[in-house]
């Protein structure tokens, strides 16, 4: 195998990867801050890239071409408007069932999941079909031999990396950053130091749900496609590469998606069998790490979650 | 006495029920069912569509003996909700025959079904060979051409424009699977190479792992088997990783949606399809024309006429031997010769029409054209890599 074809699989991987691991930031951050699985993210992520898609057919029909406007325009109002829904569902779903069972809310989002994803396909007009995402950003080739990379490709996972980034600071250098620590570490304390419980885990899920939004529209960029069950199995990998990682940790999640994205990539091009079998691959590996490793590769630390 | 009365009351009641009959028709139940969600729907509504319009014309012709009215069913392009549908339509004793599936995949599925209960059926679309070829089952027929005959030429076409190392893709669903193998072995009788083959699932987003293998293995094309939906993405992820190589796909991506889902992409692309194009077809003028004037939301897409053909077929044999799926099932099996807008259907001891004639077709400006009539025949434009 030649160099260029090696970058070549290495630059897929890394932009597989990057997808993966912003949608297991989401299901780790909010099961740092309330100890829940939140089954409906992969379908708030296609709500997300179809508010997107939809703000971009709207500034269409009113003449507004610009495509670095209608980027920045996809992206705020995907993200704000997730962002909105995330704190919505966390208010009247998660928090009123907060002390029952766990199983509880497992479900309620699951059946959540299902009523987003159904609704995208009933309610969007012709939502059963594929859609075709717009390229928006430039899309200059540089071509090395067997390598071609593509100027979007590289400025959407600059993107990633930015938010990712963004997260970190968030997370470490900041006022609210320390919140989500406090409460994430021991509510009740975290309460009598006089932090509003309430309006962190909203924000959290804001967070959490805008990210998720941002990697759907990415998605879409990347693809030039997007359809109504594209969240579904974005979903159970980004909440499997949070598990691998170590839930309640960010950098496990970063990890875990970016080694979920490795395995495909391996199951695809290495072994000698048909690639239709890489998510079987994959995933019967991540069962191996589990059995390994049942706190996930970087174990959370039971004095400091987020 | 009051026998005679009684007699008399019953007659008086018999007279009344032959009365209406006569002024009014009895309805007769037919069946289309076809995926009319999800991926592939374009598909399936623009069958949907000429069905209808097959049953609105006869239903508007005074000279029919029945009122006919199609029940519309949604198989999703899924097999096993293509068993549920089908079974729903089979068990329903009211619903004498129907036109059935463009998927192959839910088409082989059902055949069983249909068999248990014995509802005669015409395949409007799928094109898998063993739907008919894999059973005996006298309930089902098919009016459109196998996989067989499409990639026969195919291979011939596409050995015969200098393409002859060849990668393919294809999903590993029954569809995909046959035109695999069909594919190879004609390809091999041409003396083209298959220097990879990919198996892929019908639902899968990401092929750059795929693509960027069969990029370092430089090949002249890249061969794909499959529907709409993953064809789009393959397409256009060849295009992020500079593939020149030239795209043959199947009577599956043969569809407005694949055009609209790739937009300047999709220009060049090759596609064979079982059957002449409408507007060549004996009966095609009368098909579009009277297709515009029922104003249907959705075109009629490749294989609407196929199916207009099919539903017209059942609803000639049900006037001529009267509504019984028995021996509409038999007189199906002795159609011989029949014209149809689809040129003469005559079905063989499987119930399979046999029509030889394939289309080759090539995307030119937004649009499936016909190869002979494109600018790609004629030398004014290229294939890729040529």
């Amino acid at each position: 195998m030649d160099a260029g074809l090696l970058a070549q699989f290495v630059a897929n991987g890394l932009m597989l990867g990057m997808m993966y691991a912003l949608v297991a930031v989401g299901f780790t951050l909010f099961f740092g801050v309330l100890d829940i699985i939140k089954f409906s993210h992969g379908d708030v992520l296609t709500v997300g890239t179809f508010a997107g898609f939809s703000t971009y057919l709207g500034l269409q029909a009113l003449g507004a071409a610009d495509p670095w406007l209608q980027v920045l325009a996809v992206l705020l109002v995907a993200t704000g408007s997730m962002a909105f829904l995330g704190a919505l569902i966390a208010k009247y779903l998660v928090m009123p069932l907060k002390s029952a069972p766990p199983l509880n809310i497992l479900l309620v989002t699951l059946m959540l999941g299902t009523v987003l994803r159904e609704c995208v396909r009933l309610f969007f007009p012709d939502g059963a079909n594929p859609k075709r995402f717009p390229r928006l950003l430039p899309d200059d080739a540089l071509a090395l031999g067997s390598f071609n990379l593509r100027l979007d490709s590289v400025l959407l996972f600059l993107g990633g990396l930015a938010v990712i980034v963004a997260i970190h600071v968030l997370i470490n250098r900041t006022k609210l950053g320390l919140a989500i620590r406090a409460v994430a570490q021991d509510e009740e304390t975290a309460k009598t130091m006089g932090i509003n419980f309430t309006l962190i885990v909203l924000v959290t899920f804001a967070l959490g749900s805008a990210v998720a939004a941002f990697a759907g529209v990415m998605n879409g960029l990347y693809y030039s496609e997007i359809n109504f069950g594209m969240g579904l199995l974005l979903g159970v990998i980004g909440f499997s590469a949070a598990i691998v990682g170590g839930l309640g940790n960010i950098y496990g999640a970063i990890l875990g998606g970016f080694l979920f994205a490795a395995l495909q990539t391996v199951g695809a091009v290495a072994l000698p069998f048909a690639s239709a079998y890489k998510d079987v691959f994959a995933f019967a590996v991540v069962i191996a790490i589990m059995a390994w490793r049942p706190t996930g590769l970087i174990a959370e630390k039971t004095s400091e979650r987020v | 006495m009051k026998r005679a009365r009684f007699l008399f009351a019953a007659a008086l009641a018999l007279g009344l029920a032959a009365g209406s009959a006569v002024a009014q028709k009895k309805e007769v139940k037919v069946v289309f069912i076809g995926p009319l969600t999800g991926g592939v729907s374009v598909n399936g509504l623009g069958g949907r569509n000429s069905a209808d319009l097959a049953v609105r014309l006869r239903n508007a012709d005074p000279k029919a003996k029945y009122k006919y009215e199609m029940v519309v069913l949604d198989d999703e392009c899924k097999p096993n909700i293509g068993v549920q549908v089908a079974t729903k339509a089979a068990s329903d004793r009211a619903i004498i025959a129907g036109a059935t599936h463009y998927c192959s995949a839910v088409a082989i599925g059902t055949v069983d079904t249909y068999h248990k209960f014995g509802l005669p059926v015409i395949v409007w679309g799928a094109v898998l060979p063993d739907i008919t070829y894999g059973n005996d089952y006298k309930e089902i027929h098919r009016v459109n051409g196998t996989m067989i005959n499409q990639n026969e030429v195919n291979a011939k076409f596409s050995t015969g424009q200098g393409f002859r190392k060849f990668a393919v893709i294809h999903d590993t669903t029954d569809y995909g699977k046959g035109h695999n193998k069909y594919f190879s072995e004609n390809l091999a009788k041409n003396g083209g190479t298959i220097v990879g083959t990919f198996g892929v699932t019908a639902d899968q987003q990401d092929f750059n792992a795929e693509l960027t293998q069969i990029k370092s293995l430089n090949v002249d094309a890249i061969y794909f088997g499959g529907l709409t939906p993953i064809g789009v993405r393959i397409r256009s992820q060849m295009d992020r990783l500079g593939i020149k190589a030239q795209l043959v796909g199947t009577s599956g991506i043969v569809s407005d949606a694949f055009i609209e889902g790739l937009g300047p992409l999709a220009e060049g692309v090759l596609a064979f399809r079982e059957g002449a194009p409408v507007e060549k077809l004996p009966g095609g003028q009368f098909f579009m024309q009277k297709y515009a004037e029922a104003k249907y939301g959705e075109a009629p897409e490749a294989y609407g006429a196929f199916a207009f053909a099919a539903m017209n077929l059942i609803l000639d044999t049900i006037e001529r031997v009267g509504p019984d799926r028995k021996k509409v099932t038999a007189a199906l099996n002795k159609v011989k010769d029949v014209d149809s807008i689809v040129g003469k259907i005559s079905f063989d001891d499987h119930g399979q029409n046999t029509v030889a004639a394939i289309t080759k077709y090539v995307a030119q400006d937004g649009k499936w054209v016909v190869w002979e009539d494109s600018e790609y025949a004629t030398g004014k434009r290229k294939l890729a890599g040529k």
